[in-house]
């Protein structure tokens, strides 16, 4: 070719330099190859990587208080936790309005099982102050009913509130429902505030419009008709209670004006109630500043709290500390299930050595049919091998029949061999041996019997021969059949489960219980987090050592 | 190989005297007398082995099988059935060792050259594997003999033990494969459709032609027949219905897992793929992740999205939640799948499909005449991995699952736990069966791998 072009590129049949041809089919192969894997790619990622990376998010996610108080939350920022006195007026009055919308959403007992994580007794201060927030209201409905009648009815309200111009309040209070019950509330209430109602009573019109859009979004009911909630009524006392509303209502020519008069000429009828007292009343609890410390520690819409919860620590007022020793279990079942994977891994090498060496070394056609014994196992359901192992453990179980039967054993004070950590150990060990024995094996094929043989003749016994020369050689062997065993038996449930009792349980047996039984997501998140992250080390070292590509199954 | 054979009194009759001391210690226990068991044992012992010597040009499994029934029919007249029993594990016991000790075969697979010592040891090295070997098959054994009990205990019944008749009994298969339709009508539709499905492929043009096919495609059809006989209009049942949800969900597990795993791992052999260590961590991840973790994941994502779909789209509860499962299941299965498929490529020459091409073969005839046929192997047993992965699972269904997905392992784990019913051990021995056919399955597809590849002879 160069005879032809004695300078500039190489160029290729249809004319092109050659190095862009070669480099447009590199690329071209690069695509397909690609186009092919781009679909289990793409299902991977969906159906894996992103549950895993959402579940990751959870472990810190907390937006569930701000979410759910959202007024309480912010006035509460100014309250200083360290001083022995609970908030002042203006949080519990908030608190009454956040809590009477979650009440009627039923979202409070969510808040309180969530802040009953950090401080017991919260769930059920919130579920009977949720219970009892009507009573409260009605100590001003009563009266304001009873000075002007027409306000017992919806249509006065409805006519009373409605004008132009105050779309922007009822936007901002449909966006602090759909934080609290996410995408409920989209489509048309109905209403229109007016801008002077909102100038006048700004506080009935928040509360009005948070009723009015629950009642005609979530209830799905015509709002122009319906009475309003109790919590609309504390709203109107609470503003004609102050000066300022009262010389306005005097000027106030809109709708229902006269009606509003009424009730300011007889502002003595009013309850001069405090919200602090009204919840003191509901609950002693209310006025307990650890309850108001925890609502601020979680106020914020990320945490770390289910991460130091599960290294045994907590968030006191002045950061991280560590918990009273009774509540501390999580750092001792981490340093279980890390020592029991351990001792698993040990029994699996002691046990798979032997077993590899025999298979590597013995005449193909014995070891494939040796195999199969290694292989039946492997195959064998994990639950058979389970229940296998129940049936053999039990007290009343095979071995403990059998060595009462030789009479090593008294029949009153059998063997207990399940429900603690020794049957977890026992059943696991035999479980896992194959995913021990099977890449040893194949590190051990590719060691020339011929080393051993050369040794001895050069005078190395036994032992020496198999010592120095055999056994280096089948280190990556039990390098990666350990990091398998024990990457396996660290996540572990279903055997430790079933015959570990409570001595003998791992981390995952935790996080199982707090996904379907105690319901703390975020707690089992963390603690699953903290688990991938070591597995996951693991998994580095095992890419280290022995290589992704390389890992076999057996057959 | 001919062996010298050991002197009897310095070496034979002392070595199968101490075994039969141990023996005796035993038995002795049994009855509360460990030392004269000991005595009387080692006597015994050192009286076999000169018996045993003396009965030269006798075939060794004779001896061994003469002193067994010897030593059973003693335990018969000393302890009925239990020492029927006892007497033959012993009699078997003492009566293989000193002959296999008596005939020098002990020294049959060391080099003539070792010393005493490293006989020894060599022996007991491969004692101990042997025993290795008996804890790993061995705990599946009373699991098998246990689902026979008659009664509704997961213990051994005295008249189990005894082997009396009414100590066994079939009920608990009986429950087990209570409900369903017939597997019979199956059979029948199944042959029938099979026989069909195969004689028609041979009258496609290029088609190996042969009864054969047509037998084995039968026998697949029969196989699937009864299954699906068996499975048809089931509900309700205890252990059915969870069996006709494994057998739902694992095959369209399957199914997602192979087709795509198999197109992702031919683009992965290829030479030049950009990121192909991250593309194969994240492949490989499902295997590596905890299945508490994959599954605490999943639960967080699958519930709102199954709640989505039935909102959005209307779609059927149970439908989803079958989608759910079976989505899970199937990423679980991709690690398998990509390792043993790329496994196969590794030895699959790349040259093939140039000449395919070369020949005029567009890929898509390349692919499926060519490449497909070679790492069909690899494909089948990846596809067998996966299978018995989603067969096998429980976390991920428990956390993703609804009560209407339960699937047999499900139905054993929630059985174990509050221990309902021997019913668990049919249903394991049904499974060990099904994963000892699985086994052959793959064995006999490994050896066809080899030999299609000139690998091995055999």
């Amino acid at each position: 070719m160069s005879d032809t072009t004695t300078s500039g590129p190489m160029l290729a049949a249809d004319g092109t330099p050659l190095k862009t041809s070669l480099a447009r089919a590199l690329r071209r192969q690069k695509l397909r190859a690609l186009a092919l894997i781009a679909p289990l790619l793409l299902f991977v990622v969906i159906t894996f990587i992103i549950p895993i990376a959402s579940m990751l998010l959870r472990s810190v996610e907390n937006e569930i208080v701000s979410n759910t108080m959202p007024q309480a939350t912010e006035a509460l920022q100014s309250w200083d936790a360290s001083s022995d006195t609970p908030p002042d007026e203006a949080v519990f009055q908030a608190l009454y309005f956040d809590l009477f919308r979650a009440a009627e959403a039923k979202e409070h007992t969510k808040l309180g099982t969530r802040l009953n994580y950090e401080q017991t007794g919260t769930s059920s201060l919130f579920r009977t102050s949720g219970r009892n927030l009507d009573k409260v209201g009605e100590e001003w409905q009563d009266p304001i009913e009873d000075i002007a009648p027409a306000l017992k009815d919806g249509e006065t309200w409805y006519a009373m509130m409605s004008g132009t111009g105050g779309e922007a309040l009822l936007e901002s209070r449909r966006a602090l429902w759909n934080q609290m019950v996410p995408g409920d509330f989209g489509g048309d209430v109905g209403l229109t505030l007016s801008t002077e109602i909102i100038e006048l009573l700004p506080l009935t019109s928040a509360a009005y419009a948070d009723w009015a859009i629950f009642e005609a979004l979530e209830k799905g009911r015509d709002v122009s008709s319906r009475d309003p909630w109790e919590a609309v009524y504390a709203a109107l006392g609470l503003d004609l209670r102050a000066e300022a509303t009262v010389a306005a209502v005097n000027a106030y020519q809109g709708p229902h004006a006269d009606d509003l008069r009424l009730l300011t000429a007889n502002l003595d009828q009013l309850p001069d109630l405090t919200f602090r007292d009204a919840f003191a009343d509901l609950d002693e609890d209310w006025l307990d500043p650890e309850v108001w410390q925890t609502i601020q520690i979680y106020s914020p819409s990320y945490t770390s709290g289910y991460f130091l919860n599960a290294v045994d620590m907590e968030k006191g007022p002045e950061g991280a500390q560590a918990r009273p020793d009774n509540q501390r279990i999580y750092n001792k079942l981490f340093v279980r299930t890390l020592w029991m994977s351990l001792v698993i891994t040990a029994s699996c090498i002691v046990l798979g050595y032997p077993v590899a060496w025999i298979l590597a070394n013995l005449p193909m056609r014995t070891a494939n049919v040796l195999m199969i014994l290694v292989l039946l196992p492997f195959w064998t359901s994990l639950l058979v091998r389970t229940s296998a192992w129940k049936v053999l453990l039990q007290q009343q179980g095979v071995i403990n029949d059998i060595l009462v039967w030789l009479g090593f054993v008294d029949d009153a004070n059998r063997l207990i061999l399940m429900n603690n950590a020794t049957g977890t150990v026992i059943a696991m060990t035999h479980i896992l041996l194959p995913f021990m024995i099977l890449p040893l094996y194949s590190v051990m094929k590719t060691i020339p019997p011929t080393y051993l043989r050369a040794a001895k003749s050069l005078g190395a016994t036994n032992w020496t021969a198999f010592w120095r020369v055999y056994f280096p050689q089948s280190v990556p062997g039990i390098g990666a059949g350990s990091i398998l065993v024990f990457i396996l038996a660290i996540g572990y449930y279903i055997t430790p489960e079933i015959v570990g009792g409570t001595d003998g349980v791992f981390i995952s047996n935790r996080i199982a219980y707090h996904i379907s039984s105690s319901l703390n997501w975020g707690l089992a998140a963390a603690l699953g987090t903290i688990l991938l992250a070591v597995v996951l080390l693991l998994y580095w070292l095992y890419d280290r050592i022995v290589g992704i590509d390389n890992v076999k199954l057996g057959g | 190989m001919t062996v010298k054979r050991p002197p009897l009194l310095t070496f034979t009759a002392p070595i199968v005297a101490v075994l039969g001391a141990c023996l005796g210690f035993v038995t002795g226990n049994v009855f509360g007398k460990p030392w004269v068991g000991f005595l009387i044992g080692a006597a015994i012992g050192a009286a076999l082995a000169t018996a045993l010597a003396q009965l030269d040009g006798v075939a060794r499994w004779k001896k061994t099988w003469g002193t067994t029934a010897l030593f059973g029919l003693a335990g018969l007249i000393f302890g009925g059935t239990g020492g029927l029993v006892g007497g033959s594990v012993v009699g078997l016991c003492l009566g293989w060792f000193a002959t296999w000790i008596g005939s020098g075969r002990y020294r049959a697979g060391v080099p003539t050259y070792y010393t005493a010592g490293q006989t020894l040891w060599h022996n007991t090295f491969l004692f101990i594997t042997a025993l290795i070997f008996f804890f790993l098959v061995a705990p599946l054994v009373p699991v098998m003999w246990l689902s026979f009990n008659a009664q509704d205990f997961f213990t051994f019944t005295p008249q189990m033990l005894a082997f009396e008749a009414e100590g066994y009994s079939l009920k608990h298969y009986r429950n087990f494969f209570e409900g369903g339709g017939s597997p019979g009508l199956g059979l029948i539709y199944g042959t029938i459709i099979g026989a069909a499905v195969g004689g028609l492929l041979q009258l496609l043009p290029n088609a190996e032609r042969g009864v054969g096919k047509v037998v084995v495609f039968a026998i697949v059809g029969a196989i699937l027949g009864v299954i699906v006989g068996k499975m048809w209009g089931v509900s309700g049942a205890e252990w059915m219905t969870p069996l006709k949800n494994s057998l739902i969900i694992a095959p369209f597990a399957t199914l997602i897992s192979v087709s795509l795993g198999t197109l992702a791992a031919i683009g992965l052999s290829q030479s030049h793929v950009p990121f192909r260590q991250w593309i194969m961590a994240i492949m490989i991840s499902p295997m590596i992740v905890p299945l508490i973790i994959s599954a605490t994941g999943m639960f967080f994502f699958y519930a709102p999205l199954g709640n989505w779909l039935e909102a959005t789209l209307g779609l059927n509860q149970s439908f989803v939640g079958y989608v759910k499962v079976i989505l899970a299941h199937a990423v679980l299965g991709v690690p398998f799948v990509i390792i043993t498929v790329t496994a196969t490529l590794v030895g699959f020459d790349q040259s093939l499909t140039r000449a395919a091409a070369n020949m005029g073969a567009n890929p898509v005839t390349t692919f499926f005449r060519v490449q497909m046929p070679l790492i069909l192997p690899g494909v089948i047993s990846g596809g067998l991995f996966a299978f018995i992965t989603s067969f096998d699972e429980v976390v991920v269904v428990l956390f993703v699952g609804s009560a209407q997905q339960q699937t047999l392992p499900w139905q054993m784990f929630t059985g174990l736990r509050e221990q309902i019913s021997p019913t668990i051990l049919a249903a394991a021995t049904v499974l060990v069966t099904i994963s000892i056919l699985l086994l052959t399955t793959v064995e006999l597809l490994r050896r066809r791998s080899e030999r299609l590849r000139g690998l091995s002879p055999g």
